[in-house]
This record gives C-alpha cells, structure tokens and sequence, in this order.
C-alpha cells in the first residue's frame, strides 16, 4: 500500500444494542495507528451503514455487534455494498459472535471476525494486510 | 498516642532494616502496585492508615447512619440476599419455562430480560427490530405477552425485577394489570423497574426520549408508586453499566450516585415530598475483579448516598438514607477463552458483592461472553450463590472485613474520589447537563481505552488471554435463539392488532396523548391503554411524536 493514502475506515453499530465500548476503544486504537476513522453510533441499519460507506469512501466497515442479530443483519450489509459495486471494501466484524457462526458470515464475505480478547494491534495489523487502497 | 508513636517507630524500623534487605536480595514483581481502577496499593497497612477514623461517624453500626456496615440491622443473619438471575430470552412461553426452572432450583427472585425492540418501544414486526426479536431477552409486545410470562407464577409471592428504562412505566402498568388479573392488588406487588434513564445516555444505549420528558416519566412513576405501590423499587439507580462500559470502581460510584442526585432533584422539583419516595429508590452495581476494591467500594458507596440524602436532602426519615443495591458480578471480564475458569471469576466477584452487603445478586454464567447461558451454565451460577450462602459461613457475621486497615483505607479513597467527581458535576450544572454535554462517557471512555491498552501491554493479566493462553478453543455448548420466533412474534402482534376492540383502543390512545400534554401523571392513562390491549411500540410512538427523540452526543 502506498504510504501517502490514509486508510480510511467506518466504525458502525449494526442492529439495537448499546454497548459500544469496543466500538470506540477499537476506533481509537485505529486513529492511533494513523487511519481517518468515523464512527456511526448506536442503532444503525444495514442500510445505513452502507449509505455512509459509500459515501464516505471508507476502505475498511468495522461492525460491532453484541445483541445475537449479527446473522440477520450482517449479511446485509455485504450485500448492499456488494449491489452498490462497493465489494472491494474490507468488511470486518466483532462482539459477541458464537464461534459456529463465524464460518456463515465469512461466507457471506465478511472478512474476519474478531471475538472477545483480541489484542487491537490484531486488528490494526490484519486492516493494514487486507485493505485495498 | 503513645501506641501510635509506638506503631510508627515499629514500621520505620520494619521498612528500614527488614524489609529493605529482602528487597535486595528478592525485589518486588512490581515497583508500584495499584488496584485495578488506578489506586495506589501499599505493601502493608497499619493502624496509621485508620488513625483519623472516628468509629461511630465512618462506620457506625448496622441498619444505623451512615450504614457502611449495611442498611439492615442483623443483615444475613435475618434473611439471605435475594438471588435473583437475569434471564429471558425468545418468546414470553418459552422464558415463563425458564422462570420456573430457576425457581424450582431455588432461585428467589425474578428478573425480566426484554429483548431490545421491547427495550427501545419497537413492536416485533417494526423494521427496526429486524434480527433482534427475542435475541438478548424475552419480546413483549402487548399485555397477552406478559400475562404468558407470568403464568402459573403467583406475584404475591415472588419478587420481580425488569430491566427497563425508556418504556418502564409501560412494563410497569402490564404487570399492575397481570397482578390485577391474578387478583393481587397492586399495593401488594414488590419488585423494582430498573427505569433509569441517565445511565442509558452514559453507557447502556437503550434511550427513546430526551431528559425532559424522560425525567417527567420517572418523576411520574415515583409519584404513583408512592400512592400506590408502598413495596415498589421505582427505579434501580444503576452503576453496573457505567462500570462494564470501562469507568473505574470510584467513576461508577460517582456517576451512579451524580444520578441518584438529579432524580431527587426532579422529584422535589415536581413537588414530591422527600420522605415519600426516597425510600423506594433502589441501586445497582457491578462486581468487578479487584477484591478488596469492590468491597470497599459498596460500603463508600453506601456511606456516600447516607451523606447525600440526610445533609444535601435533608430527608428526615432514616430510611430515606439507606442504599439498598443489586449486584451483578462484571460481564466484562468474563473470556471466551476457557470458558470454565469464568465459573471461578463469578464465585470470587460474587463474594466481593456478599461481603459488601448486597442486598440482591446475579451471578453470570460462564458462557456469556459467547452468547446466552444454557441452563446448565445458568445452574452452576446459581449454585455458586448457593454454596457461598449456606456452606461458607460468609453470612454469619455482618461486614467481617471492617476494620481491616486495609479495607477502611480504600474505602475512604474510593469515597473520596467520587465526592470530587460529584462536585465537579455539580460545578457543571448536575448530571443531565454534564450528560448532555458527553462528559462522563469521555472520562468512562478514556477508562475503558487506558484499560485495554494495559491488557495488550500484559499490564493487566487476564487469564487465559494473555497469559496461560491455548492454542485450541475449549468449545461449549451454547443457547441458540430460534430464528423463527421474530417471524411468530410479528404475526401474533399483526393478530393483536387485527382482533383487540378498536373503541377502548382509539379511546385509550387519545387519552394517553391528553394526559402527555398536560401536567397530569400519565401511570392511570398508560395502564388504561395496556388493557385496551396497546402495544408497547403503539404507547411509545404517541410519546415519540409528541417529544422526539434523544440523540446522543458524539463523543469521538
């Protein structure tokens, strides 16, 4: 990846739930390692998080979701950015995500799901491994 | 004095000549040591520590001012803490069979999970609750819902707790009305709504409406409450979801309590008589994993709330000053790596909170950081409670850790530095301004990021995380929440709509649209629209047109 462009990434909190504490401790450790980082706040649909994707041209969503409702709603944000030509996006996901879930929402091209316990440089590596700038 | 003297020669001559010569040749593991929230810890405390304490003015006795020992006077000797698991989950059929299983276990109290469209006024089939219906707690859209949710569970007998905050005066009328239903009048009805909207704004997320109305809507139940309800908790003032969001045990104090302090100020803003409620409000707390800190910080906090409501408030019937308080042990440091050793995690946090005088206790499974406990895993948490109740001797005696010069120390620290967080709130205007302007949720959010970078820094030892870690997963077994259930949720609510009288229903709405336009106290109008068969989402939209909703700061 050239050195001059920024990573630019979206924070979003998919579906209905408010624990948003890995949300911002994960947005902070991304601006600290020099990404341009937006964070959506609570509450947002699918729909709306790949709305502002697009519109911000983000090259990574990082969705946090803890409520159970990541099946129903992550998928569709892949397939929203998919539809809108946006499939070079790096979608990540993390919360609280049972194991035998993971293997569907990767299929449902979400990149990598990052569980309770991860180290944030994990996460800041793998973005800088995986983005397409 | 001379004791005194006689203590401080003592320690001079310890640290100078033994202890400096072990360290020389054994140094510490660490040249500073601190508890988990930042505070300083000395390698030993002495009668020096505690030398200023006045017993009768710090401590005083049980069930007296300033209750650091407990609000009750015998506390476990007379009755045991309330257990009481938080649980719900799918449909209101399927968590009534949880209910009973926890109380067939022994379990002694109920506590009501509600899943989140319930939890921020959305019926199941809005399209906001997509993915959501029934995942973290039970949907409960109309009063039918709840009448199955308390079926063959008589409420005279049991003590019910609901976590609900913006649409808890609904929750509260359906279950008046199931009471009624049962022929329980609601004088005789005891539990607690967790109807704390400010902690909602800081750090739980499940907010509809802005402060004002919100606030009214407290003030509101209060006021019913205390004509009509005298066994009621009309709030549960809470800390736990400040602390799992990343503040520190003296943040959680603070901002519990800075709370605490804006509801009483609003009730006797809307003419309430101190005395006449203040005996109703009901906190929450956290267990966290540093020992002797969370010990310490129940009896500040107890303390700290004493001090408040009789000099601040200048309430004058004692039991306005107790705190009386739920705990949780902390969510938060649960891993879902080896699972197993959570069952270990819990047991100590649970302890923490017994010999800080809870007056109520969740125990959390091990597989929560995964998804919702089996009822297995649901079982070795109660039995965690169970086994410290009956086999330990914990309960024997009253707040066995006081006078350790170690404990009384923290205790004042931690009370010390939530009085400094509180004025500073109070310097800001009180806590719905300082809310307003995303003041706590930075301090709890520079916490929370501090934390998590001493973890990665392997500052803080998590186990089995990043120390002792293993390669494989230890795998659970774990709840899985039927998918169809939103589908048979929407269509029983569609049903609802479609088969309830039309009459009663317009009537009922339009008299809970008078009554939020007026000054009156809305509990008679929403429990007229409950039985007329409204739906939650339907009594929380009048209310969305009439006042909007809350945005909140951002704060990043």
């Amino acid at each position: 990846m050239s050195s001059s462009k920024k990573i630019r990434v979206l924070v979003a909190k998919p579906g209905l739930d408010g624990h948003d504490r890995g949300a911002k401790v994960v947005a902070r450790a991304l601006r600290d390692a020099g990404m341009e980082v937006i964070y959506t706040g609570l509450r947002q649909t699918p729909e709306m998080i790949a709305e502002a994707a697009i519109q911000e041209a983000v090259h990574v969503v990082g969705l946090s979701i803890l409520s159970g409702a990541h099946n129903a709603l992550l998928p569709k944000v892949t397939e929203l950015l998919r539809k809108e030509g946006a499939d070079d996006v790096l979608v990540i996901a993390g919360g609280i995500i049972p194991e035998d879930d993971v293997p569907g929402l990767k299929a449902a091209g979400i990149a990598e799901v990052f569980g309770p316990g991860t180290p944030l440089s994990d996460i800041v590596d793998y973005i800088k491994a995986h983005v397409k700038l | 004095m001379a004791r005194e003297k006689d203590v401080e020669a003592g320690l001079k001559e310890w640290e100078e000549k033994t202890v400096s010569k072990t360290i020389a040749k054994y140094p510490e593991r660490s040249e500073k040591f601190e508890t988990i929230s930042g505070v300083g810890v000395n390698r030993l405390y002495t009668p020096l520590d505690t030398k200023d304490m006045d017993y009768r003015e710090s401590l005083g006795f049980p069930g007296d001012y300033p209750f650091t020992r407990g609000v009750q006077p015998t506390m476990y000797r007379g009755r045991l803490w309330t257990m009481r698991q938080y649980s719900g989950f799918g449909t209101a059929r399927e968590t009534n069979r949880r209910f009973r299983f926890l109380l067939d276990q022994g379990q002694t109290g109920l506590s009501v999970a509600f899943d989140l469209p319930t939890q921020i006024g959305y019926d199941s089939d809005h399209p906001m609750a997509r993915g959501e219906v029934g995942k973290v707690g039970v949907a409960v859209d109309s009063l039918a819902d709840m009448e199955l949710l308390f079926d063959s569970i008589p409420l005279e007998k049991v003590s019910t707790s609901m976590t609900i905050n913006a649409p808890a005066a609904v929750l509260l009328a359906m279950y008046i009305a199931v009471g009624e239903k049962q022929g329980v009048p609601m004088a005789k009805l005891r539990g607690t709504v967790q109807n704390d909207i400010l902690k909602e704004y800081i750090a739980r997320g499940t907010y509809i409406f802005p402060p004002k109305p919100s606030m009214r809507l407290i003030t509101d139940t209060f006021r019913f409450c205390s004509d009509n309800m005298p066994q009621w908790n009309t709030i549960s003032i809470s800390g736990y979801h400040i602390r799992e969001a990343g503040s520190t045990a003296a943040q959680e104090v603070a901002f519990t309590l800075a709370n605490g302090i804006a509801y009483v100020e609003a009730a006797v803003n809307a003419h309430l008589d101190i005395d006449s409620f203040a005996s109703r409000l009901s906190f929450f707390f956290g267990s966290h994993s540093d020992f002797f800190e969370e010990v310490a910080k129940f009896r500040a906090a107890r303390r700290l709330w004493a001090h408040i409501m009789r000099d601040r408030f200048k309430a004058h019937d004692p039991e306005s000053w107790k705190m009386r308080f739920h705990t949780q042990t902390a969510g938060c440091t649960l891993t879902a790596q080896q699972p197993d050793n959570n069952v270990v995690r819990v047991t100590l946090q649970a302890l923490q909170a017994v010999l800080g005088g809870t007056q109520s206790l969740h125990t959390n499974s091990r597989d929560e950081a995964l998804s919702l406990p089996t009822e297995q895993s649901v079982q070795i948490a109660l039995r965690t409670q169970q086994i410290i109740a009956y086999e330990t001797g914990v309960a024997d005696t009253i707040d066995p850790l006081a006078g350790s010069y170690y404990i009384e120390s923290l205790t004042d620290e931690i009370e010390r530095k939530a009085r400094e967080y509180i004025n500073k709130i109070d310097g800001m205007g009180g806590a719905v301004t300082a809310i307003e302007a995303g003041y706590p949720q930075r301090e709890i959010h520079d916490s929370a990021f501090e934390f998590q970078r001493k973890v990665d820094a392997q500052k803080r030892v998590v186990i089995g995380v990043n120390m002792f870690a293993e390669k494989g997963r230890q795998k659970l077994e774990y709840l899985k929440v039927n998918p169809e259930v939103e589908k048979e949720q929407a269509a029983v609510v569609k049903r609802l709509r479609e088969k309830r009288s039309p009459g009663p229903w317009r009537d009922s709405m339009k008299g809970l649209k008078t009554a939020a336009q007026s000054n009156t106290n809305l509990m008679p109008a929403i429990i007229t629209a409950v039985k007329a068969q409204a739906t939650v989402g339907e009594i929380c939209d009048v209310f969305r047109q009439l006042w909007g909703e809350y945005k909140a700061p951002d704060i990043m």
